[in-house]
């Protein structure tokens, strides 16, 4: 084969790779050398924010990554790992796939979801069930439409196909987000725990083995060799987006958990972003152990690859996996039962430097943990500064805006607005019920999955707010947590720990980073206050449209434990004469609420205000009360307010919508009454012979409790003398809102 | 009895319908895979959901090749009761054992929700237990789930009463409206003139326990037992 | 009355997933000839009667640039035919 000619190393060229002068000096340093073309696409790519977090993770040290349940510190492996009792554990994360979904939607999104599913089964987990967090423009451009459209089906495809039931996630539509959609995908997987996966690579000898798909020049980043020098070939243009192959994904999630069960198996990581760069560093600095490989073994999709080529390519479903010596005969035999490549490339050593030899000549040598995260790979604290539109867009008076005169027309309008209108168009496109687990189907809050063979169920949500986070970065953080927790509160579930995609712009920015940062913090503060640890996540930053950069958009990816399956606890009212009660306080808030949004096309104020040891409480009281078996149905207060809680609960119920009658009280406006997204409060409902009992419990646990009405089953919602309205019409606008919108492509 | 549950590349209902045999109905039930080529010791197949081969090409279109069909072939046609669900459905109209095809939905898109069938025909092994008439609950969950057969097929399968279940209203009302992907005639699930062989889109394996909202799947299975 | 003929294909170097299952399906069937398989899209497009070869090259470049192809991820040629109905 003729040898590859490969551009001088410059400073120049380091720069083109997107290091900066400082990084490019850390390496010659390092290395006591001048890295060669091959070396430095490796720094390149490891030193990355993608890879290194090297502008987050000062901050994201800062959240509290432990606690009793907790098998794994957060960022220690793939994914965080709790235990939930009968020897299981739960292994879950969030993941973005943000830009590749603004240039390919459908191949982006796919891609994404078996991304994260790939970080799962590679702990020795069987992924049960996904979410999705979507943020799009509004529907009202083209190109919006398009985009939602296209996500929504790549997923469909993907998920669908590995047969992986996507059971919850929230989509929401702001201007913000036009050509930078946002795409968070979370998995979640159960595993035994002495089948427990290690991304490690360990014990001299032991043979690294790549396994799944061949590795093709996909997504290779900074490929911007000396351009004036190609001209014949810069016509074949590297593909920068990756195709997704849900069927070879089955088969390496099947083949994978068979090698999790053998005692032979070392280690497995998921060749992700930096692909086989990334595997082999990361695994090597988690074992203290090095590795020789051999580039010439790696099964190739196209001729005349380059070791820097193959060493960046993204190729998907692949993997690194790290066996004991003489049994690769037998890994290969499980892998080729199901069809798949699997090859030996090398071997762990006991010397650190990760060595890569191409037909039998050397074209790197890097120590592997220089290479990482919490290794050698740079970490900066950005500056910040309070940002200049907060002040302004914060100073909001009510009294600026108009009451409405028809009320029952403004709840129309609102439960017809896509961030509140049924979500059906999107999830009926996924299949939630495969594996046979999904007790609480999408559409209801959080997706509940009952665990075969014990008595426990799992809640699962996705939620952020990006527009309280924008006015109110402390906020938005706490909140996105609280909310996440609230909502596997009201289906009986006690919420565990948390996984979390943060997007945000540039962090470059100070303004931005000022975002970033106070986000962090108010999360921090709300998983102390609830006991529910951060486990892992991901950032994405750059999230930047023409117009400006996004919300800053804190996902929070809650997990929640219901100890008997007879705890499933669902939002719809259930029967005529149950009293609606509500936990918690009605406050004059509707900064940043849909209502200002809809009805007065307003994005102002402050976010709601909360009180996090408050929270806690009411989480505690209903808890107690769903599990005394006195809660007929339990929904919480947000976007749209007490009045779309209310009517929410009427339309949900399967057999169709039932009624309520509702009498408010209080020194706030009528508007504010009706629709502040006041934090901290959970509508519930019970027999009348449970009132008493439920009082009790709320006392005891120091949370207010009023009843404010009666279900009805008349169909017909009323609220004081403000609301009097048809639930059947509510329903049909509620269902219409989002097809009517989708129509005609 | 001896119930066997085929894997192919890429079935993923594969243990979801295994789960149902063994712990809700608590039947000797075991894996076939797709190169096996014995199917000694089973008294019925099924044929799971999933994306054999990941529906490329045609859904079913690449699995009808697997081995085991084959062997599938001699053991239906020697009257042993075979039963093909969503992907297993597709797989037994490409391998001709049962009449018509499976296009894509009318929606051209994936569609997963629950709905109601009326058992049409309470004559086969599989619906024995069922009163004619009776509404079923249960989840579709497809994106090529659209019967179609020319006039004539249509015509002997209507003829010979192989036309099992119809998708409905929760009252039973047979009604465009309750057509969820085109299929003609609302057909949800067929089977072959003798009757062993039955395809069906609709999943009884995930309406077979209260946890899940409908236990209405599990009478077919019953039926398909003798256990009514 | 004009017609184009347009096939969408993968640009070289993507991955062709659904191709590759087709290969080692016909492979495992005795096709052992068989090198490779890739798939693609066929569209006909129907032009009004007033649309001329010219005309509808231009137009049919612009819908394969805009909806038909993903420019990022695949290529797609046409020829442009007088049709017969």
């Amino acid at each position: 084969m003729e040898k590859t000619k490969e551009p001088e190393v410059t400073l120049e060229l380091a720069l083109e790779h997107g290091l900066t002068e400082e990084e490019y000096r850390k390496i010659l340093e390092i290395l006591g050398r001048k890295p060669n073309y091959t070396e430095l696409g490796i720094f390149s790519v490891m030193w990355s924010e993608h890879c290194s977090y090297k502008n987050s993770i000062a901050v994201l040290k800062t959240l509290p990554r432990t606690g009793k349940s907790l098998l794994v510190k957060a960022g220690e492996e793939n994914a965080g790992l709790v235990d939930i009792g009968d020897g299981l554990a739960v292994a879950f994360k969030i993941e973005s796939h943000n830009h590749p979904s603004a240039i390919e939607p459908f191949q982006g999104a796919a891609t994404g979801v078996g991304g994260i599913l790939r970080d799962i089964f590679t702990m020795g987990a069987r992924p049960i069930a996904s979410l999705d967090s979507l943020r799009f423009g509004p529907l009202t451009n083209p190109r919006n439409k398009y985009l939602f459209d296209h996500v929504v089906q790549g997923i469909a495809h993907y998920g669908n196909c590995v047969g992986v039931p996507t059971v919850a996630g929230e989509v929401y539509f702001e201007e913000c987000y036009t050509g930078n959609p946002l795409v968070n995908v979370m998995t979640v997987g159960i595993v035994e725990h002495e089948y427990i996966v290690s991304a490690t690579a360990k014990g001299e000898g032991n043979a690294v083995m790549i396994v799944g798909s061949a590795t093709g020049r996909d997504g290779i980043h900074g490929a911007t060799f000396a351009s004036e020098e190609l001209t014949e070939e810069s016509e074949y243009r590297r593909p920068s987006v990756q195709v997704g192959d849900p069927f070879t994904e089955k088969l390496l999630l099947e083949a994978s958990l068979e090698l999790a069960k053998k005692g032979f198996l070392v280690g497995m990581q998921d060749m992700g972003a930096a692909g086989i760069s990334c595997s082999t560093s990361e695994m090597s600095a988690r074992g203290k152990s090095g590795m020789i490989i051999d580039l010439s073994k790696v099964p190739l999709r196209e001729p005349g690859m380059t070791p820097y080529e193959i060493m960046l390519s993204e190729s998907q479903e692949r993997m690194l996996v790290v066996v004991k010596k003489g049994f690769e005969e037998e890994t290969k035999k499980i892998f080729n039962k199901w069809g798949l490549n699997c090859v030996e490339i090398g071997k762990v050593t006991n010397t650190q430097p990760l060595e890569i030899y191409m037909n039998g000549e050397k074209v790197g040598e890097i120590p592997a943990w220089h290479l990482v995260l919490g290794g050698g790979a740079p970490v900066y604290t950005r500056k910040t500064k309070y940002p200049s539109y907060i002040e302004e867009i914060r100073a909001f008076d009510i009294d600026e805006i108009p009451e409405p005169e028809d009320y029952n027309e403004v709840l129309l309008k609102l439960i017809s607005s896509p961030n509140i209108a049924d979500k059906s168009w999107v999830f009926r496109q996924y299949d939630y019920s495969v594996m046979t687990n999904t007790a609480l189907p999408p559409g209801y809050g959080a997706g509940v999955l009952r665990i075969k063979g014990t008595r426990k169920a799992l809640a699962v949500k996705t939620d952020g707010n990006g527009r309280y986070t924008y006015l109110n970065p402390y906020r938005g953080g706490a909140i996105a947590v609280a909310e996440a927790a609230r909502n596997v509160v009201c289906t009986g579930a006690r919420p565990l720990a948390i996984t979390n995609c943060l997007n945000f712009g540039n962090p470059y920015d100070e303004e931005i980073y000022y975002q970033f940062k106070n986000a962090v913090h108010g999360m921090g503060d709300a998983c102390r206050v609830f006991d529910t640890p951060v486990t892992g996540g991901n950032v994405s930053f750059y999230n930047e449209s023409p117009d400006g950069p996004i919300y800053p958009t804190v996902v929070v990816g809650m997990l929640g434990l219901i100890k008997d399956i007879f705890h499933i606890t669902t939002p719809w009212f259930k029967n005529e004469g149950d009293f609606i009660i509500l936990i918690g306080n009605i406050k004059g808030e509707l900064g940043g609420s849909e209502y200002l949004k809809v009805i007065h096309g307003l994005v102002k104020g402050d976010a709601p205000s909360i009180d996090l040891e408050f929270e806690r409480r009411i989480h505690d009281a209903v808890l107690e009360a769903i599990r005394k078996g006195i809660v007929n149905s339990a929904i919480d207060i947000s976007d749209g307010g007490l009045a779309i809680a209310l009517a929410e609960a009427c339309i949900k119920n399967p057999s169709g919508p039932m009624g309520a009658s509702v009498y408010l009280s209080g020194d706030a406006r009528n508007d504010e009454l009706l629709f502040s997204e006041c934090q901290s409060c959970i509508v519930v409902t019970v027999r009348e012979d449970n009132l008493l009992e439920m009082e009790k419990i709320a006392s005891k646990n120091m949370v207010p409790s009023t009843t404010i009405g009666r279900v009805k089953g008349d169909r017909r919602l009323r609220i004081n003398t403000l609301i009097d309205i048809d639930t059947a019409v509510l329903l049909r606008e509620y269902t219409a809102a989002i097809p009517s919108m989708m129509k005609g492509g | 009895m001896r119930v066997g549950v085929v894997i192919f590349p890429g079935s993923n209902c594969d243990y979801d319908t295994y789960y149902v045999f063994k712990d809700v109905l608590k039947v000797d039930v075991s894996f076939i895979w797709h190169t096996d080529s014995d199917l000694r010791g089973y008294d019925a197949v099924i044929l799971p959901g999933g994306f054999s081969y990941g529906d490329y090409l045609r859904a079913g279109a690449i699995a009808r090749f697997s081995p085991v069909m084959r062997e599938i072939v001699r053991f239906a046609k020697r009257g042993n009761p075979v039963m093909g669900i969503c992907n297993g459905f597709q797989i037994l109209l490409e391998a001709e054992l049962l009449p018509g095809a499976l296009i894509p939905n009318n929606g051209m898109r994936f569609r997963c929700e629950d709905v109601y069938i009326r058992v049409v025909n309470n004559d086969s092994i599989f619906t024995r237990g069922l009163d004619k008439g009776r509404v079923l609950k249960m989840p579709i969950a497809h994106y090529s789930g659209n019967y179609y057969a020319d006039e004539g097929t249509i015509k002997s399968l209507e003829d010979n009463e192989q036309i099992v279940f119809q998708y409905c209203d929760s009252a039973g009302e047979v009604l465009p409206e309750a057509n969820p992907n085109g299929s003609i005639l609302n057909i949800a699930g067929i089977v072959n003139r003798e009757g062993n062989i039955l395809g069906m889109m609709p999943h009884p394996e995930r309406a077979s326990e209260k946890v899940l909202g409908s236990e209405d799947g599990v009478e077919i299975f019953k039926s398909l037992m003798g256990k009514v | 009355m004009v017609k184009a003929r347009i096939i969408v294909r993968y640009k070289p170097g993507i991955l062709d997933p659904e191709g590759k299952t087709i290969y080692d399906a016909l492979r495992s069937l005795g096709f052992e000839k068989v090198e490779g398989v890739e798939t693609g899209k066929y569209f006909e497009i129907t032009f009004a009667g007033d649309v001329d070869k010219n005309k509808a090259k231009e137009l049919t470049t612009d819908a394969c640039e805009r909806l038909l192809a993903n420019p990022v991820i695949q290529n797609y040629s046409f020829e442009i035919v007088e049709g017969d109905r």
